[in-house]
């Protein structure tokens, strides 16, 4: 009796929690990991995302939420030069930064600080370059120091890019968290009073919430940031309770401690969605799983048995037993969610005889030996790589083609597949900025063929000068119709066998109300709200 | 005592270089390079990536690397997370009052129920009493962590609602952390309601740590229990007519908890390697979720340095427990 009654004590102060706070709304994000840090231009992490520049800051343009679509953001609009090459931004006016207890805004934001954030990444003589370790891996990926030739402050509100070549993609890179913009005016108060690093610890933005506090891989507090200009969010306190393991995720929604969790274990979907607490959404990945032929070796180099090999997959099969309903079988290089999603391409059916045909053409009437690489990790466009490099080498055998499972550690494999030791190797890409050229021209050019994230080695003239210049052109109806093309002999060369694009879930408690699902696969929650 | 004392440090030496070049040796045995892992499938340029592993010193010859970080460690520094870019040590130390927290409730829960439960089987021998607990004891030391842990948080947090799922405090209440023990800090925050959340946070990873030093402290309890119970000086009390409380109370227990008090020591090191299980379990900040984080990264400097740290901890209440067991019991600061 006496337990009961202990127990019955814990269970209020457990729940005390979440229901005696109606009149502050406080929403609970269990989190699956702590950020690296606070500053998203020096991280790659989708977890430091969430915790930075998805809630907290903003950028010139910003994608509408739920939508690969590029919009307005601290910039209200811009001019592109008819040579592609310069960018004007007219900066919105009236933005103001967060206030924290270490630091009040003397003015709004301004060209100053949009120089700020681009210097320091991309200025190596910046007084904060080297700050927190001065390692921009996105800017960098992303090309931005060969691509912009200046960056020059026309007046206070009006900020020009000058490119070194026209790059379509450029707007869509300017939306990605890298491009953050931080407060000139804290970064040099910091600097003055000798404590530079807060500016990547205790980061002053513009964005819908401000950081409160972190306590180091337990909890990270934000609050409205009451004078947002695109109006204070619908919550006032924004609470990410880190907690790597998916179950207990799960059993913290379940118990209402959380809200929304990211990353269930597809195990626990059928259960979720039978719970009337508990909500699932879901929406298809901005992803790709591929197996890649490496075209520098022969046979591969032979586009009769690229094709070959990618008729004798028997692809449902495979999203059946691999992907568990998590995954759609892809037939395009890019997932449908990106514009320019060719819908007319047909995919290779599954057809062995046909396959065995194409190879007898190909000077191969009885196969050949290679191998397949399988990852060692579990990635959402690809949850059982090994399995999957399995049931492969089971179809392949039927036509002839004996295959041997290859795998390394993950780092390891990564390098090795882009030093093109693989004769055929799966992995995937996840979208950066929502661009066809992001998986187009990162992952099927010539320059990325040298470069190694070209994993099929393929340098194909035809299907490189389109996509070359739909990077010069500005123009999205033109821009599309290009990619369209590109598709089409991309399908025909069979560079790789496209074998799904994930299928993403969102489980939330039933009270959340109008969270959308971000195709970059963020968690943003500006315009979330909680049901009474 | 002073040269038992004396003696006892200078093993801590040869231990020292054990544990830094096995932790140096491993780290760098797993396959995986640090910067591969950070770049993922985007990859990252060759010169960037010589740049970086110079940066980080990877460049250099494995022994040279190993030369810079002991004299490094020497002088006290312990480097920086590659990720995070803090010191070593600072983060150490942020985390460690709540693994330390962590484990002595763990081991006060396990002292408190597993010392009771052996001198019962042990007076009860051969009852069922003593077979039920010897048994559910076995049960409980091969239980593996992770699963009993999940299953305490299925029952008593998702079932029943009676603890909190995970974490240290509910996220409703914010404690300036004054010494890092979230007990003691909730109770100087003076805010109503968060000494209460502290505890009930405590309790399932308390008693899914303390699970295993559990069954062990009971059945050393017993078998030791069990011996003292026949020695002749027992027979003697007994003899005498001393009430039987008294024979077991004062005369059997204090020669019985002898082996006990070293399996408590011993015990500290098994805390924190169960502490990396318990604490990923429930999202408890503390350094064993902090290394396996690490390892995942392969965050080198966290983990040499990590590592480093937890076997100084345990070196060093080992050194204690031995200490204070010479002056429990004579004969072995007398030994030679």
């Amino acid at each position: 009796m006496t337990i009961r009654m202990v127990g019955a004590a814990l269970g209020v102060v457990a729940t005390l929690g979440l229901t005696s706070v109606a009149h502050a709304k406080t929403f609970v994000f269990c989190s699956e990991g702590s950020p690296e840090g606070f500053n998203p231009s020096l991280y790659t992490a989708g977890t430091t995302f969430d915790a930075t520049s998805r809630n907290m800051l903003n950028r010139l343009v910003e994608f509408e939420r739920g939508t690969t679509k590029i919009g307005p953001g601290l910039a209200e609009s811009w001019e592109v030069s008819d040579d592609g090459l310069t960018y004007t931004f007219n900066l919105r006016k009236g933005v103001k930064f967060h206030t924290t207890k270490d630091f009040t805004p003397s003015r709004e934001f301004n060209a100053d600080d949009v120089l700020y954030s681009f210097n320091r990444q991309g200025d190596p003589n910046h007084p904060d370059h080297k700050l927190s370790g001065g390692q921009y891996e996105y800017y960098n990926s992303m090309g931005m120091p060969d691509l912009i030739k200046s960056i020059d402050k026309v007046d206070d509100h009006t900020v020009r890019f000058v490119l070194n070549k026209p790059e379509a993609p450029f707007i869509a890179n300017l939306g990605m968290p890298f491009a953050s913009i931080l407060s000139a005016e804290y970064a040099d108060k910091m600097r003055a009073a000798g404590t530079p690093d807060d500016i990547d610890q205790n980061p002053v933005g513009t964005g819908p919430f401000q950081l409160v506090n972190y306590q180091k891989d337990a909890v990270i507090r934000y609050k409205a940031h009451p004078d947002y200009w695109g109006g204070k969010a619908p919550i006032d306190n924004l609470v990410f309770a880190i907690t790597p393991d998916a179950a207990v995720r799960y059993a913290k929604l379940q118990a209402g401690e959380c809200h929304l969790m990211p990353y269930p274990n597809p195990a626990d979907l059928e259960a979720m969605k039978a719970d009337p607490a508990i909500n699932v959404m879901e929406k298809e990945g901005l992803n790709v799983g591929y197996l890649g032929f490496n075209t520098e070796k022969k046979p591969f180099d032979d586009k009769r048995v690229r094709q070959a090999l990618s008729m004798a997959i028997n692809k449902d099969a495979i999203i059946d037993a691999i992907y568990l309903g998590a995954g759609k079988k892809a037939k395009n290089p890019i997932p449908p969610t990106i514009w320019s999603y060719n819908d007319e391409i047909e995919d290779y059916k599954y057809d062995p005889a046909a396959a065995k045909k194409l190879l007898a053409d190909a000077g191969y009437p009885e196969g050949f030996e290679t191998d397949i690489w399988a990852m060692p990790v579990q990635r959402p466009y690809n949850p059982n790589a090994r399995r999957m490099a399995e049931m492969v080498q089971a179809d392949w055998e039927k036509v002839g083609v004996k295959a041997k499972i290859v795998t390394f550690e993950w780092g390891e494999y990564l390098k090795r597949s882009k030093e093109g030791e693989h004769q055929t190797v799966m992995l995937g890409w996840t979208g950066d900025n929502g661009d066809p050229d992001n998986f187009l021209y990162v992952l099927l050019g010539c320059e990325a063929a040298k470069g190694g994230t070209n994993r099929a080695r393929w340098c194909h003239q035809p299907f490189e000068d389109l996509i070359v210049e739909a990077k010069r052109t500005s123009d999205v109806d033109k821009r599309t119709e290009l990619y369209e093309q590109a598709q089409v002999i991309f399908k025909e060369e069979a560079p790789w066998v496209t074998l799904a694009h994930s299928v993403v879930f969102q489980p939330m408690r039933a009270e959340v109300e109008d969270f959308r699902i971000d195709p970059f696969g963020g968690h943003i929650f500006y315009g979330v709200d909680l049901k009474e | 005592m002073l040269a038992f004392i004396l003696k006892r440090i200078a093993l801590v030496i040869p231990t020292f270089i054990g544990v830094t070049l096995l932790t140096f040796a491993l780290i760098r045995l797993v396959p995986g390079d640090p910067i591969e892992l950070l770049a993922g499938e985007r990859g990252i340029d060759p010169e960037r990536h010589a740049a970086l592993r110079a940066e980080l010193g990877l460049d250099k010859p494995i022994v040279s690397q190993y030369g810079i970080y002991i004299s490094d460690v020497l002088s006290g520094d312990l480097g920086r997370s590659i990720v995070t870019k803090t010191p070593v040590l600072d983060e150490f130390l942020s985390l460690f009052p709540a693994t330390v927290e962590l484990a002595l409730c763990a081991i006060l829960f396990a002292i408190a129920i597993g010392i009771p439960l052996g001198i019962f089987a042990a007076v009860k021998r051969g009852s069922v009493f003593d077979y039920t607990t010897m048994g559910v004891a076995l049960t409980g030391y091969s239980m593996p962590i992770f699963w009993w842990a999940l299953l305490l948080i299925l029952l008593f947090s998702v079932q029943l609602g009676w603890t909190p799922v995970s974490g240290r405090l509910s996220v409703m209440y914010y404690v300036e952390s004054v010494t890092g023990f979230m007990l003691i800090d909730t109770l100087l925050s003076g805010e109503k309601g968060a000494f209460q959340s502290a505890v009930s946070h405590l309790i399932l990873p308390a008693i899914a740590l303390g699970t295993i030093p559990l069954a062990v402290i009971a059945r050393m309890t017993r078998s030791s229990m069990l011996e003292v119970l026949g020695e002749d000086y027992i027979r003697t009390a007994r003899a005498k007519g001393l009430a039987p409380f008294r024979v077991i109370a004062l005369h059997a227990l204090r020669n019985a908890l002898i082996p006990v008090v070293t399996v408590i020591g011993l015990a500290v090191g098994v805390l924190f390697a169960g502490a990396i299980l318990t604490e990923t379990i429930f999202a408890w900040p503390g350094v064993g979720k902090w290394l396996v984080e690490s390892v995942r990264r392969r965050d080198y400097p966290v983990l040499q340095g990590g590592v480093l740290l937890v076997a100084t901890v345990v070196m060093a209440v080992n050194l204690f427990v031995d200490i204070l067991y010479g002056l429990i019991n004579p004969r072995i600061r007398h030994q030679r």
